[in-house]
């Protein structure tokens, strides 16, 4: 059986992972452990919304696990009642493929950073993309390297000053999501730490796909790069920045205008895209934002820059693809069902000989 | 064999005890396969045999060069052997270049079978011969057999309608065919063989065979060759045979631990020579419930079988010395995390990339010591091709048993090289229980502790993601002891690395034996892995000659047997060869403070018989202390 025959899933990411109908809540998805990141850190925004999605997937919390790898962010799995294991640097998408190969009636879920992700651990990151194997990545980006005490990161903008860059940085950035994109991920979306719903709505979609599942969520390190992000959050710049895209919605954002649609919009430019001013446009050049277009996925990535000019947040790509665990798993199913273990028969293979006493 | 020719009086059959015959021609004549089809007639005539594959690194070297030389040598015997052997009986050179690759391994007198038509002057140019050695009389002192195997062969061809280069491809089964009849070896299952490989293409098939045939009478009808050779099938203990190389018994033996054990099999791994054929061999087997993850690299191969472990897979990786350069950090993680996990390491030449397709045993200390921290694991190597079978079903034993990844070290040699090996029956290989935790362990039985310990084993608690109510979380964070939560205590490392290496250290492996037929040899010669067959044969010599030398052979180098010390010091001397510069010898020194002599090679081909014999002479003699 080859991956393509087994066809498209028609499956969600949860399907074979047992169901409570035990009412379970964010305390029950708390473990002892006392949690020891910085006051002020993004990640705790991030685990309060965790805690408080996990429960409401249905799932049985055994059957839920996290997998990171090292830095700050990897951490989390501690601090979850789920099972779960704290790796080494990068190396979290390869476990996480091997366990979530093994094991379909399990919830896999892998925790990582901009280091951890997309420098050691960059490799296993995009060909678990490739492979979409029914996992969840998710990315807590914060432009900098915390647990080693401030040093840039691969998405540190140019020239920033760090600990290891007193002249700036010199080094150019990832664009996470199209980094994911070029890698044929099958599910990108993008999350900013504090904006709870947005963040859930995000992390409830990627639990929904059969696949790879990459997730950006944007946060903030307060000691060694406070405040990365808050052209996004504040009120006076966030809205003229800020991109939310819903499939099959026009792309408009920025303050409302009477009608309460956003005044500005996103249009096509050439093979890419570009933000105008809603009444400066037709209502028909507005692009209507399409999760299964690969083309216009990566154009929307790349309407955001280092200086976070334009940032879209949303999914930007949910398409079904079949994926590496099904097939694996079909193919030895197949043979276990066509053909019964007879050990003996291996060990003796085509020809043997006897000889007598 | 059918043939309408009247046959030559061949009554001149000569008796022989063993016989050592090498392929050698260039990488692109099918010389590897010729060795294998002869290997497997010689083993359903029921010889014991042993074999060496010897080939470049490069698929197809630049055609009729020296390092484009590949060769297979083969040993069979009436009685039992333990080597390929050193020097053959037999060479077949397709080529000039294979010629004068092996002529210096070649004992005057041998027989030499050399393809003429290969043997131009652009051909003996290239490999620096100024004269054609068949004709200027340098090869006086063998018994030199010119056949011109492609012209004979494309004869032979001459109906099948084949292009003149396709019938010539065709030469290496002649070869065979020629070879088969001087030793009167069976030849239904090579006919068998040919038309199953070829089996899309039956052209191709029949003329393999029709070569082959042509190779046969041609022994059979011309006078150029006066005597064929018998060579009995060996007394071996009684049983059912087949033949086998050191990879796919090691396949075999991770098959079998699944099947034993009631494990599902996940073997990640990242192709490398030469462990590679453990990864195709598994691939084939998903029937026994065994999934091949070919990874992105060798972390993602060793990674993905943790993740797999965690799961409560018997989670397996299969790489050569490169790869565990690279799974080191991993396999460091799996000593903390305490999973079962097999690491298998068919070393071959380094440092660095090394020689690929060469074998060598200088992974050990690699393996003892390659790890940051305090980080022991159980070390179990093979000591032939089909022992692999036994040790991997041991190694894959010993990881769950006592949740720790385990490494063994095979070796090249071992890899390619083939032997018969007894099949054991498949109902009464020993079984092994995961175990798996189902409950709560605290002393108040009411939580789960990951890391409360058997008080026998001194293992942890394996408990799989799905079983209710043992949620919890490992790590590469040194662990609370008992309760598993993280700890920085200094006292709780302490104890925690002790609580480790005491693991390792208590498990139970059998005593080494002692092999000193006299009870009084005060020469003690210790091996591990690949070296059992040269030491074993090396002894025999001695022995042959009259003189007294015991053998010890190491399966498990770590822990190392309860008694070893005690023998090392029953002898005066202790003599270790290595195919390395010395580690076995190194940690024995240290650890037992034993004046172990050490003799060491890094050739990438095993010891021969013959140099061991030496080397013991010289220490019995006194030449050496």
């Amino acid at each position: 059986m080859t991956a393509l025959e087994l066809g498209l899933p028609t499956i969600g990411g949860l399907h074979g992972v047992p169901t409570t109908s035990d009412k379970q809540t964010a305390k029950d998805y708390t473990s002892d452990q006392e949690v020891r990141w910085c006051p002020g850190c993004g990640d705790y925004a991030v685990l309060a919304a965790v805690r408080q999605f996990l429960p409401t997937l249905g799932i049985r919390r055994e059957n839920t696990v996290f997998v990171s790898g090292i830095g700050c962010s990897s951490r989390f799995p501690y601090y979850l009642n789920t099972y779960g294991m704290h790796s080494i640097h990068g190396r979290a998408p390869a476990i996480a493929t091997g366990l979530a190969v093994t094991r379909p009636d399990l919830s896999v879920w892998v925790v990582t950073g901009d280091g951890d992700a997309l420098s050691i651990g960059g490799n296993h990151l995009i060909h678990a993309l490739r492979r979409n194997v029914n996992l969840k990545i998710l990315l807590f980006n914060n432009r900098i390297y915390g647990l080693t005490k401030g040093q840039y990161s691969p998405t540190s903008e140019e020239g920033k000053i760090t600990k290891s860059t007193p002249y700036g940085s010199v080094d150019h950035p990832f664009n996470p999501v199209s980094l994911a994109l070029g890698a044929d991920a099958t599910f990108v979306g993008r999350a900013i730490d504090s904006d709870r719903k947005g963040l859930t709505a995000v992390l409830q979609a990627a639990a929904e796909h059969r696949g790879t599942a990459f997730v950006e969520i944007f946060q903030d390190c307060p000691i060694f790069n406070d405040g990365s992000f808050d052209v996004l959050r504040k009120a006076d710049t966030a809205p003229e920045r800020l991109i939310p895209v819903v499939h099959g919605e026009p792309i408009r954002f920025g303050p409302a205008n009477d009608e309460g649609l956003g005044s500005y919009a996103v249009v096509r430019e050439g093979f890419g895209l570009r933000v105008a001013k809603a009444i400066e446009v037709d209502d028909s050049e507005i692009v209507v934002h399409d999760a299964t277009d690969h083309n216009l996925a990566f154009a929307l990535s790349r309407l955001s820059d280092q200086d976070l000019a334009h940032t879209v947040i949303g999914l930007f790509r949910n398409v079904a693809r079949s994926t590496y665990d099904d097939a694996a798993r079909a193919q030895v199913q197949l043979e276990r069902e066509n053909r019964s273990p007879d050990l003996q028969a291996l060990l003796n293979g085509r020809d043997t000989w006897s000889v007598a006493d | 064999m059918t043939s309408t020719d009247t046959p030559v009086d061949h009554s001149r059959v000569v008796q022989k005890d063993r016989v050592v015959i090498r392929f050698a021609g260039d990488s692109g004549d099918g010389m590897q396969l010729t060795g294998d089809r002869f290997t497997s007639e010689t083993a359903a005539f029921g010889n014991d045999l042993s074999t060496l594959p010897n080939f470049p690194a490069e698929i197809r070297a630049p055609a009729g060069t020296l390092p484009g030389v590949s060769s297979f040598q083969l040993h069979f015997a009436n009685y039992d052997i333990l080597t390929p052997g050193d020097r053959p009986d037999v060479l077949v050179a397709m080529n000039p270049a294979a010629l004068k690759a092996n002529i210096a391994d070649v004992p005057r007198g041998a027989v030499i079978i050399a393809n003429t038509d290969e043997f131009t002057k652009r051909n003996l140019t290239k490999v620096g011969y100024a004269a054609n050695p068949l004709e200027d009389g340098s090869l006086e002192q063998y018994a030199v057999y010119p056949v011109a195997m492609a012209t004979l062969t494309r004869g032979a061809l001459e109906d099948t309608g084949l292009s003149k280069k396709d019938a010539e491809r065709a030469k290496n089964m002649f070869a065979l065919g020629l070879l088969s009849w001087m030793y009167h070896r069976p030849h239904e299952s090579t006919e068998r063989f040919l038309r199953e490989k070829f089996a899309r293409r039956p052209e191709i098939a029949e003329a393999n065979i029709l070569a082959f045939k042509a190779g046969h009478a041609y022994g059979e009808t011309t006078e150029a060759f006066a005597v064929t050779y018998d060579v009995a099938p060996a007394h071996l203990a009684a049983g059912t045979y087949r033949q086998i190389t050191g990879n796919t018994a090691l396949a075999y033996g991770i098959v079998a631990a699944g099947q034993v054990s009631g494990l599902p099999v996940f073997l990640g791994s990242y192709p490398i020579t030469p462990a590679s054929d453990i990864l195709h061999e598994l691939s084939k087997h998903k029937a026994f419930n065994v999934t091949t993850f070919q990874a992105e690299d060798e972390i993602a191969g060793i990674g993905a079988s943790l993740g797999a472990a965690f799961g409560g897979a018997l989670g397996v990786t299969t790489t050569s010395g490169p790869g565990v350069s690279l799974k080191s950090e991993t396999i460091s993680l799996a000593v903390a995390l305490e999973l079962p996990l097999l690491v298998v390491d068919v070393q071959r030449g380094g440092p660095s990339t090394g020689l690929p397709t060469k074998t060598e045993q200088a992974d050990l200390l690699q393996s003892m010591f390659g790890r940051n921290g305090e980080a022991p694991l159980p070390i179990i190597a093979p000591r032939s091709p089909a022992d692999c079978f036994a040790v991997a079903l041991e190694a894959a034993r010993i990881a769950v048993t006592y949740r720790t990844p385990v490494l063994l070290l095979s070796d090249g040699s071992l890899a390619n090289g083939s032997e018969p090996w007894r099949v054991p029956d498949a109902a009464d290989l020993p079984k092994f229980d995961p175990a798996f935790a189902t409950g709560p362990n605290s002393p108040d039985g009411e939580e789960f502790w990951p890391y409360l310990r058997d008080a026998d084993t001194l293992a942890r608690p394996w408990a799989v993601p799905g079983t209710p109510g043992l949620e919890h979380r490992i790590g590469g964070l040194e662990k609370a002891d008992g309760r598993g939560g993280i700890s920085y205590e200094p006292e709780n490392h302490d104890r925690m690395t002790r609580l480790r290496a005491a693991k390792i250290d208590g498990i139970p492996v059998p005593d080494v034996e002692v092999d000193d037929p006299t009870g009084d040899a005060r020469l003690l010669v210790v091996g591990w892995g690949s070296t059992y067959g040269p030491i074993g044969a090396g002894a025999r010599r001695v022995r042959a000659l009259g003189h007294k030398v015991a053998t010890a052979h190491l399966r498990h180098l770590n822990p190392l047997p309860g008694n070893l010390g005690e023998v090392l010091a029953r002898y005066e001397s202790v003599l270790i060869p290595e195919m390395n510069l010395g580690q076995l010898s190194l940690l024995l020194r240290a650890r037992y403070l034993v004046d172990a002599k050490s003799y060491t090679k890094v050739s990438g081909l095993p010891f021969k018989a013959e140099e061991l014999q030496d080397l013991f002479l010289d220490y019995l003699s006194g030449v050496h202390t």
